[in-house]
């Protein structure tokens, strides 16, 4: 811990004052940069994330016990389709990627290559304690244990499981991000790439992503 | 100079026509579908959304030139058909650019969008892609003979190849060709549910087996352009139908200028969405067939109605100028 950027001072409430070694945060991209300045693109804008936001084609990958809520949110009881939402049958087409619950080491991959593939402006939308904290597979060897130190993630559903009403309340959540500008990470992956492959390098052994693709 | 210029303002407003047409039917269809399965459902202008967010996507990946030009092909092969057919009576409408002949022009160019998409979705390399195109040339196959037949057995009985012939020839007597010829309708209208790729028949872009199929690898504009040719293009398949069998549209009666214009798309809608309601609601109750399930269903009573209406032509042949 010699270089300073590492170490971060922190006041306890007796006014000592310690140090400690930084927490390595997920970066996060204002949305200054998304939207531009003028006011005509202003306008386009807002009518596009008001398409946006009520159009959101649902890539659901289903890795752990939590894809079972999806088809009952999907269907005929709780019906997510009066607002918008509907399933997207590949990356291309989505623009909600989905994880319900917890990811492998093995499935990470494919979740990373997915959300690559998918076309801006991408969500990522995280169901469930799993992809929180890594949930009930806390102390696991081979499940990773918070998503967004892999891929960035616009909002988190907690639970374990959540219900299809949080589900919908979920989106409810996106929906107004979405509206506000807020949603919609590609560019900030894009950007942050580093950080982002030296994240998942740490955990991929058998790394065979091809260096250079285009998305 | 006059007469291109009154061509172009009619090509464009019946494209807009078409657009808007297909893109409120395939809403009301995802409407009804919902309320057949007890859900509120989607607003009926959600394929508006989804068609502006789709073009609204900032990236989009392309596999080589066939990828660029597939969606394009499909709308500028819809948008041809579309020319070709009189969507009111003469004099009514523009006249687009119908000729003698027509109905031969349109058996081919009707077949032209899918070849486009199924070049285009070979390049994109995708597995899933290059199964949906084989399968969708198996259903082509399948469904053309019926169609053939019957568009043929009409020809034969009216002794005429012209779209408008065969309208005026109705508006005249007042005798749809549907009870004319009804086994000629009956093999149509069989070819068109496997023409709309609705369930029973969607078996090219099944999401759940193919991942949509020839579609897999178009995202965002690429597919927002799909959409856009596939809306048009439900448009022509229903409009083509109703010149043919229903009798067309627009019978002024009393009414003149607008009036009559406006009554006759009130009938056009009306017919049309009956039309489009035999397929819709077939899709709705019926689960998916299999390639060469499919393929044998249209070899076995389409093909017999289609070879009835053929018979039945020749008896009733009818010979006029």
């Amino acid at each position: 811990m010699s270089d300073t950027k590492d170490i971060r001072i922190i006041t306890r409430p007796t006014k000592e004052q310690i140090e400690q070694a930084k927490i390595d945060f997920a970066p996060r991209c204002t949305s200054a940069g998304r939207v531009n300045d003028k006011e005509t693109q202003k306008t386009v804008e807002f009518i596009l994330n008001f398409a946006r936001k009520h159009s959101l084609f649902l890539l659901a990958y289903g890795t752990g016990c939590g894809a079972i809520e999806i088809p009952a949110t999907l269907t005929s009881r709780y019906d997510a389709e009066r607002l918008g939402i509907r399933g997207a049958a590949t990356p291309r087409q989505a623009d909600v990627l989905m994880i319900t619950g917890y990811l492998s080491v093995k499935t990470l991959k494919r979740v990373i290559r997915v959300y690559e593939q998918m076309q801006d402006p991408k969500y990522v939308v995280a169901f469930g304690s799993c992809t929180i904290n890594g949930g009930m597979y806390f102390d696991s060897y081979n499940t990773i244990k918070a998503l967004d130190r892999y891929i960035p993630v616009d909002v988190y559903i907690a639970g374990c499981m959540p219900r299809p009403e949080a589900v919908l309340k979920g989106f409810a959540k996106l929906q107004e991000m979405i509206q506000n500008g807020n949603a919609g990470n590609g560019e900030c992956y894009r950007k942050n790439l580093d950080w982002y492959r030296a994240n998942q390098r740490k955990v991929i052994k058998n790394w065979d992503f091809p260096d250079e693709y285009n998305w | 100079m006059e007469k291109i210029g009154i061509q172009l303002t009619g090509i464009i407003i019946t494209t807009i026509l078409a657009f808007t047409v297909g893109m409120f039917y395939g809403g009301l269809r995802r409407k009804i579908i919902a309320r057949a399965q007890n859900r509120i459902g989607p607003p009926v202008w959600q394929n508006f959304l989804d068609l502006l967010k789709l073009q609204g996507k900032t990236t989009n990946i392309t596999h080589g030139v066939m990828t660029h030009l597939a969606p394009v092909w499909v709308v500028v092969a819809a948008v041809t058909a579309l020319l070709f057919i009189p969507v009111l009576h003469a004099g009514l409408w523009f006249d687009n650019f119908n000729f003698k002949g027509d109905l031969i022009f349109l058996l081919y160019i009707m077949v032209f969008g899918s070849l486009g998409m199924a070049l285009g979705a070979g390049e994109t390399g995708n597995p899933n892609s290059a199964i949906g195109v084989s399968r969708g040339l198996s259903l082509l196959v399948g469904y053309e003979i019926p169609f053939v037949l019957s568009l043929v057995a009409v020809m034969l009985q009216f002794h005429t190849t012209s779209l408008t012939d065969l309208m005026h020839y109705q508006q005249e007597t007042g005798r749809w060709i549907l009870l004319e010829n009804p086994f000629a309708f009956l093999a149509a209208l069989f070819s068109a549910l496997g023409m709309f790729h609705y369930s029973p028949f969607d078996i090219i872009g099944a999401p759940a087996e193919l991942a949509s199929g020839p579609m897999s690898e178009f995202g965002g504009k690429y597919l927002g352009t799909l959409m856009t040719g596939g809306s048009i293009f439900a448009f022509v398949k229903l409009v083509l139908l109703t010149d043919i069998f229903l009798g067309g549209a627009g019978h002024p009666g009393t009414l003149t200028g607008i009036w009559a214009v406006l009554a006759g798309l009130g009938e056009l809608i009306v017919k049309t969405f009956l039309l489009y309601m035999i397929p819709v609601s077939i899709g709705i109750v019926m689960p998916r067939f299999r390639t060469e399930q499919a393929v044998r269903f249209f070899w076995k009573w389409p093909l017999a109605f289609g070879i009835l209406a053929i018979i039945w032509a020749l008896y009733k042949r009818k010979y006029f100028s």
